[in-house]
C-alpha cells in the first residue's frame, strides 16, 4: 500500500484504516505480534490482517466486526492527529482543481500543520512532482516528516523549518502553484512570487477572517498577480431518512365514506408517498440536512502570476 | 480562421508563438497585437463627488452619440480614446464619488477596449466555461461539484479508473488531467459512442490516449452474466445521427467509418462499383477498361480497410471487456443523465473493495433512491449525500462584500466506499448484527423501509 498508489493485500508496515461504523473510523500501523483494542474485540494484526484483502471484514474478539480500509488522504484528513486545525477534503478539492495541480506539478505550501492538505497534494503530484512545505515550528516540521516516511511518500515531499514570511519557500522560480494557509500571507507574497515559475504559476491564500483577505488582495495586486478572485465553498450533507408523517383528521362529510381529501389508497402514485391506512401516515424518503452544519472554514482567494 | 466571441471577431494567426497568458489587443481588421502594460498614470487628485443625491438619471448625461460613437471607432481610434473621450462628454462624471467612477470606467473599458487573453486550458478553467455557458450539455454540474468528485475519487496517477458521464468528455478529462496519463480509463457509453467533445479542448498529448478505453452498456449486462460476444455491436447510423447532434461536428464523423456493419460495407461497395459500369457504357475503349479496373481495385481496398477497422474496433471491445471482467477498477466516476441507481448497481461489480465511488446526480432525489438500494445491495460502507455552496467575493479597498452565492443549482453527490461483498447480510452497523435475536420489527425500524 502506499498513500499514492493502490495496493491488495495488507502488509507489515502499513497504515491502514479501522472501519467501526458510521463516522466511526481510525488509522492503525499494521505491525506482526500487535493488537488493537476496540470496541468489539481486539483485533490480532499478525492473524487478522496481515495478508488480507483490504475491504476484507474482520470479525473481533468480542463477535462484532470491523472493516479494513485502503488509506486515501481523505480518509486520513478525517482521521489523523490533530497538531493544528486541518483543512478539510471540500476546501481541499477546490484548491486542488483552482491551483491547476496534477502528475508533476511542483507545488509549494505554507504551513504544513497537521499535514492534512499535505497528503492530498502529495496524492495528486504523484508521480513525478514535488512538494515542498515549509512549517516554522519544529515538532511540528519533524512529526510530519515522520508521518511522510511511514506513509512512504517520503521521496515526494521535502520539509523545511523556517519561516516563509522570512525565508520563503527554499525553492526558485520552478514551481507552478504556492498554498498559503499562515497568519499573515501578505509578507510572503513576495517570497511566495520568487518561488514561481515565469509565467501561469498560481497561487492560493487561505484566511479565516475578511481582513486579512483584504490584505492579501492588495499584496497580490501590487506584486503583479492577475486575475485575483476569492471565494468560499460550504458543504451540505443530507442525511437519508423515511420520514412519516400523519394525515390529520379533518372529519367526515355528510354520509360519504371518503376520510380525508387524500387520496391515500391509490396505489399508483410513482415514487411518491406511500400511504399506510391503518396508521393514517404517508411515507416518503428524505434528504434531511444535519442539524449542524460547518458555516465557515476560511476564504480562499485565487491568483495567477504573469 | 476567424474567430467570434462576445461580439469582438478576429484572427488568430498572430498569437502563434506567445507564450500562453499574453493579452492582446484586437486592432481594427482582426488583427491581435500584443498588448503593451500601460503605466496608470498617475492621477491628479481626480475631481469626484460624495454621493449621488443630485445625480438624475435621465439619460441625458452623455453629451455623445451613438453616430458620434460610430464615427469613432470607423476611424480607428483606439478603445482607450473613445473610454476617454466618453469621460470628458459626461456631464455627471465628475459628480460621480470614486468608486462610482471607477466602476463607470471599468464597463466602458469593457465594452469598447477590445482585449482578450489567451489561456492554457485546464479543468478549471474548461469547467468554469462549461458552466458558465452552456451547463445544459453537462448536465449543470457545476465546478466546485466536479472537484469535489475528482478528490472524494481519489483520482490519482495509476489508477484503472471506470467513468460514465454525458457531460460532453468534461468529466472524461478532467480524470484524464489528474491521472497525467498513467494508469488506464475505461469510459462506459450509450448509444454509438462516447462523445469526447470537450476532451479534446483539453489537447492532452497523443499518449494519454493509449490507455482510455471505451465499452458499451449496452453489453454490461451480458458481460456481468458471462454471455458477452462482439456480435451485433452498437452501429446504429440513427443512434450515430443523436451522438452526432450531441457534440461538435469534427470528432464524430470519425466515429461513423468505424461503426459500419457488415451490410453497409457490401452496400457501399456495390454503390461505388455501379458508377464505373455506367462509364463502361458510354465509353468503350482501352483507357475505360483500365480505369475500372483500378476502380474496382480502390473499391476492394475501401472493403478491405473497412474490414480492418472493423477489426480493429472488435479487438479494442475485447480488451475493454477484459479489463473489466478483472472487476479490480480503483474507483467509478458516474455523472450522467441517466438514472444513476442502475448505473451503479451494475457498474460496482467491476471495482474492486475498499475503493471511492462517486456518483453526480442534477436531482437530489434520484440519489435518495441510489443511497436505499445499496444499503440493500450491501457492499458498500461510508454513504453520504453531499452539495457544495460556493460564494464569490469581491474584495476592493473599503468595498468588499460577496458577489453571489451558487448554491442548489450545482447538482449533487452521492459518495462511498466500497467492501468486500458479504452475500449473507447487507453490512448493516454491528450493533444491529450483534442483535440479531431482536425481533424483525425493531430491526426494519432502523433501516430503511421500502416502500
Amino acid at each position: 500500500m502506499s498513500f499514492v498508489e493502490y495496493g491488495d493485500t495488507i502488509k507489515d508496515g502499513d497504515t491502514a484504516i479501522v472501519f467501526l461504523g458510521h463516522e466511526s473510523m481510525f488509522p492503525v500501523k499494521v505491525q506482526h505480534g500487535t493488537v488493537t483494542q476496540t470496541k468489539y474485540g481486539v483485533i490480532r494484526h499478525s492473524t487478522d490482517l496481515i495478508g488480507k484483502k483490504y475491504g476484507s471484514k474482520v470479525t473481533c474478539s468480542k463477535g462484532g466486526w470491523v472493516f479494513i480500509l485502503h488509506p486515501t488522504p481523505e480518509l486520513w484528513t478525517m482521521n489523523l492527529p490533530h497538531r493544528t486545525q486541518i483543512l478539510y477534503s471540500t476546501d481541499i478539492s477546490i484548491i486542488t482543481m483552482m491551483l491547476e495541480l496534477k502528475p508533476g506539478s511542483i507545488v509549494c505550501e505554507s504551513g504544513t500543520g497537521s499535514g492534512s492538505l499535505s497528503h492530498a497534494l502529495i496524492r495528486t503530484v504523484a508521480p513525478t512532482g514535488h512538494l515542498y512545505t515549509v512549517e516554522f515550528h519544529q515538532q511540528r516540521a519533524e512529526k510530519a516528516r515522520e508521518e511522510f516516511r511511514e506513509h512512504g511518500v517520503e521521496h515526494l515531499v521535502t520539509v523545511t523549518n523556517q519561516d516563509v514570511c522570512k525565508n520563503g519557500f527554499g525553492v526558485s522560480k520552478i514551481a507552478d502553484a504556492v498554498f498559503l494557509d499562515i497568519p499573515s500571507p501578505w509578507e510572503a507574497i513576495g517570497h511566495a512570487k520568487s518561488a514561481l515559475k515565469a509565467e501561469g504559476g498560481r497561487i492560493c491564500s487561505f484566511s479565516p477572517c475578511i481582513e486579512q483577505v483584504q490584505r492579501t488582495c492588495l499584496a497580490m495586486e501590487e506584486y503583479g498577480f492577475t486575475e485575483i478572485n476569492t471565494l468560499e465553498i460550504l458543504l451540505r450533507v443530507y442525511n437519508v431518512r423515511t420520514i412519516s408523517l400523519q394525515i390529520p383528521d379533518l372529519g367526515k362529510a355528510a354520509e360519504d365514506n371518503s376520510g380525508t381529501g387524500f387520496d391515500s389508497s391509490n396505489p399508483s402514485h410513482q415514487g411518491s408517498p406511500c400511504a399506510n391506512l391503518q396508521q393514517g401516515t404517508v411515507q416518503f424518503k428524505s434528504g434531511v440536512p444535519l442539524r449542524e452544519v460547518v458555516g465557515h472554514t476560511g476564504y480562499l482567494t485565487f491568483a495567477t502570476k504573469s | 480562421r476567424k474567430i467570434i466571441f462576445e461580439k469582438q471577431w478576429f484572427y488568430l494567426d498572430n498569437a502563434i508563438g506567445h507564450i500562453y497568458g499574453t493579452t492582446f489587443e484586437v486592432t481594427s481588421g482582426g488583427n491581435l497585437q500584443p498588448k503593451q502594460e500601460v503605466e496608470e498614470t498617475t492621477t491628479e487628485t481626480k475631481e469626484a463627488g460624495t454621493d449621488n443625491r443630485n445625480i438624475v438619471d435621465d439619460g441625458k448625461s452623455q453629451k455623445l452619440t451613438h453616430d458620434d460613437i460610430k464615427a469613432l471607432k470607423d476611424k480607428g481610434i483606439k478603445g482607450q480614446e473613445i473610454v476617454q473621450q466618453l469621460i470628458e462628454n459626461s456631464t455627471t462624471f465628475r459628480d460621480k464619488t470614486e468608486f462610482a467612477q471607477d466602476k463607470y470606467i471599468k464597463k466602458k473599458k469593457k465594452k469598447y477596449e477590445a482585449v482578450i487573453t489567451i489561456v492554457k486550458p485546464s479543468t478549471r478553467i474548461l469547467s468554469t466555461m462549461y458552466y458558465a455557458r452552456e451547463p445544459g450539455k453537462i448536465n449543470h454540474l457545476r465546478y466546485d461539484t466536479l472537484a469535489q468528485m475528482l478528490t472524494l475519487g481519489n483520482i490519482h496517477a495509476g489508477n484503472k479508473m471506470i467513468v460514465m458521464e454525458t457531460c460532453a468528455g468534461l468529466v472524461l478529462g478532467a480524470v484524464m488531467e489528474r491521472m497525467g496519463g498513467y494508469g488506464s480509463i475505461i469510459q462506459m457509453y450509450p448509444g454509438g459512442g462516447p462523445v469526447r467533445a470537450a476532451t479534446s479542448c483539453f489537447g492532452f498529448p497523443k499518449p494519454f490516449y493509449d490507455n482510455l478505453h471505451e465499452f458499451p452498456l449496452s453489453k454490461v449486462q451480458s458481460l456481468l452474466s458471462g454471455t458477452f460476444t462482439t456480435e451485433a455491436l452498437p452501429a446504429d447510423p440513427e443512434e450515430n445521427a443523436l451522438v452526432e447532434e450531441e457534440s461538435n461536428g469534427l470528432t464524430e464523423e470519425k466515429h461513423i467509418p468505424l461503426q459500419e456493419t457488415e451490410e453497409e460495407l457490401s452496400a457501399e461497395a456495390a454503390m461505388e462499383i455501379n458508377p464505373t459500369e455506367e462509364q463502361d457504357v458510354m465509353d468503350v475503349n482501352a483507357e475505360d477498361v483500365e480505369f475500372k479496373e483500378s476502380k474496382e481495385k480502390e473499391n476492394k481496398e475501401n472493403v478491405r480497410e473497412k474490414q480492418i477497422k472493423q477489426w480493429e474496433r472488435r479487438k479494442k471491445l475485447l480488451e475493454a471487456a477484459a479489463l473489466l471482467r478483472e472487476k479490480n477498477a480503483d474507483g467509478l466516476i458516474v455523472a450522467s443523465k441517466f438514472h444513476p441507481t442502475p448505473l451503479l448497481l451494475s457498474l460496482l461489480e467491476f471495482v474492486a473493495p475498499s475503493r471511492p465511488f462517486v456518483v453526480y446526480c442534477q436531482y437530489k432525489e434520484p440519489l435518495l433512491e441510489c443511497y436505499t438500494k445499496l444499503r440493500e445491495r450491501g457492499g458498500v460502507i461510508n454513504l453520504k449525500l453531499s452539495e457544495t455552496w460556493l460564494r464569490n467575493y469581491q474584495v476592493l479597498p473599503d468595498r468588499s462584500h460577496p458577489k453571489l452565492t451558487m448554491s442548489g443549482g450545482g447538482g449533487y453527490l452521492l459518495s462511498g466506499i466500497t467492501v468486500v461483498l458479504d452475500k449473507g447480510r447487507s453490512d448493516s452497523s454491528n450493533s444491529e448484527a450483534l442483535k440479531m435475536e431482536e425481533p424483525s420489527s425493531k430491526r426494519c425500524r432502523l433501516q430503511d423501509l421500502p416502500c
